[in-house]
């Protein structure tokens, strides 16, 4: 069940909240199109990890390991970045 | 101590010996010389506060609120143009409840240009959530500027404290100043239940806030208006008690017996109450009525006050550009729709740009409200008091 909202009197004075409660909001939902990794072809430069603006590249000891749906908006910056010689990363029409 | 001083010099000590954490500030005309005459006690090692020097007003006020947001006590000084480059941010610094304090002086806003006083410019920024205190003279201005700096703090609400331009800012008055020691003792330290810099317990300030918690965010800010006028009752009366100054929420002068009234603001009560003297020397019944806290209107005091005399003339400094006439004129009329002991109104719009206003003029005023008295009726309801060619 979900959980109910607070009124405004339970709510902490002047707009402060705790930190990092983006992770509770999970933007994945936004997605049309969803990039597609291939770890088969990525060389792990970690240009799309720079570029992502939704930290949602998953990287782990200097490796390219996935993309974290949960958050990733499929803005496709991360497939427009991956070198041309590279296309590690295609964008496909999200189907529900 | 007595000493002789301007409203802006006033206003400057007040800021000294108050010695708050961080000032970022800009000059404008007639309120640079605050903050110049506050840079030189910087200067001088005689506070320890960070002076920013902005390059804005805007800047001024974004600042001031990333100052506040850290713990710091936080002051600026403004006026007019200034104030209105200050707008966007006023609203932030009453959404994130800063306690930040403005010491402004009143002046026109452009076009046409002009430096002197009259209230447009804290008007135009009535309803950002801050509180208002407009001031009669330099003594009222340096006490309230203290007032407003704990009042704001236990609010958790940012606050203007303001002066007539060149009026008070710049008339030389006897001025009696607290001792330096006394007005720390008084504010205390500034108490915060978080801390941008508390690495230890991080927090998120002035987040996105969308359709499911914005509403109560704001309902939230709207109660804390509700609920400030007895602070600043409690704050004048520990103040009056401290010091022998005592202020009101809604300044009554000979008000008991009026037929009919004056309702005014700022510079102007002063000279309103010298015309009531004169007047109740010749046996008229007239009285004065003057808004000190604007911002949250005092319904309760001001419904009290206007319920007394007959007939009340409004005298406002500022037009809504509405068509309705002035600020005041409009908040007075509305708090009495339910009551029934609702006064004759006429709202006289005077002195816009500075222009003059004298007991002599007053003296008319009063004199048109006891013809509406006698005759029981406005004929107008909205004048332009003192402009050619009406």
């Amino acid at each position: 069940m979900k959980k109910e909202k607070e009124g405004w009197k339970d709510l902490p004075i002047g707009l402060v909240l705790g930190a990092a409660t983006c992770l509770n909001f999970e933007t994945g939902d936004w997605r049309s199109e969803k990039p597609i990794w291939d770890s088969e072809k990525c060389t792990h430069c970690l240009l799309c990890w720079i570029y992502c603006p939704d930290s949602s590249i998953i990287v782990k000891d200097g490796k390219v390991q996935g993309i974290d749906y949960k958050y990733c908006k499929g803005c496709g910056i991360c497939a427009e970045e991956c070198p041309p010689k590279v296309k590690a990363i295609t964008m496909v029409r999200e189907e529900k | 101590m007595i000493v002789a001083r301007t409203g802006n010099e006033a206003m400057a000590e007040a800021m000294r010996q108050i010695n708050p954490d961080v000032v970022a500030a800009y000059p404008i005309t007639p309120a640079t010389e605050i903050v110049q005459l506050f840079s030189k006690f910087v200067n001088d090692g005689l506070v320890d506060t960070e002076f920013v020097p902005v390059e804005s007003e805007h800047s001024a006020c974004s600042a001031c609120v990333g100052a506040s947001a850290s713990g710091a006590r936080v002051m600026t000084s403004t006026s007019s143009q200034g104030l209105a480059l200050m707008h966007e941010i006023l609203f932030i610094a009453a959404g994130l409840r800063l306690p930040i304090t403005i010491c402004l002086v009143n002046r026109s806003l452009s076009s046409p240009i002009n430096i002197h006083c009259d209230h447009s410019d804290t008007m135009a920024s009535r309803d950002a959530g801050w509180l208002q205190i407009y001031t009669e003279n330099a003594q009222e201005a340096y006490d309230t500027t203290i007032q407003l700096v704990k009042i704001a703090e236990q609010a958790l609400l940012p606050g203007i404290a303001s002066t007539d331009a060149f009026i008070i800012s710049h008339g030389m008055e006897r001025v009696e100043l607290i001792d330096d020691k006394e007005v720390p003792k008084f504010l205390g330290e500034r108490k915060l239940n978080y801390s941008l810099l508390d690495v230890d317990n991080p927090i998120t300030l002035g987040p996105l806030d969308l359709q499911d918690y914005f509403f109560e965010h704001k309902r939230s800010e709207i109660d804390a208006m509700d609920n400030v006028l007895p602070i600043i009752e409690k704050v004048q009366k520990e103040f009056g008690d401290k010091f022998g100054r005592y202020y009101p929420i809604v300044d009554e002068y000979k008000m008991d017996d009026a037929e009919v009234a004056i309702l005014v603001m700022g510079s102007t009560g002063g000279t309103a109450k010298v015309t009531v003297e004169r007047m109740r020397e010749k046996g008229k019944k007239v009285g004065l009525v003057r808004a000190r806290v604007y911002r949250p209107f005092p319904k309760d005091a001001m419904t009290k006050a206007l319920s007394k005399p007959k007939v009340v003339g409004v005298m406002d400094r500022s037009d809504t550009m509405s068509t309705l006439g002035g600020h005041l004129y409009n908040d007075a009329r509305s708090i009495l729709y339910k009551s029934d002991k609702q006064p004759l109104m006429k709202n006289y719009i005077y002195g816009l740009g500075g222009r003059d206003i004298s007991i002599e003029e007053i003296e008319a005023i009063y004199g048109q409200l006891f013809d509406i008295q006698k005759s029981g009726e406005v004929d107008k309801d909205v004048v332009y008091f003192g402009v050619r060619g009406e």
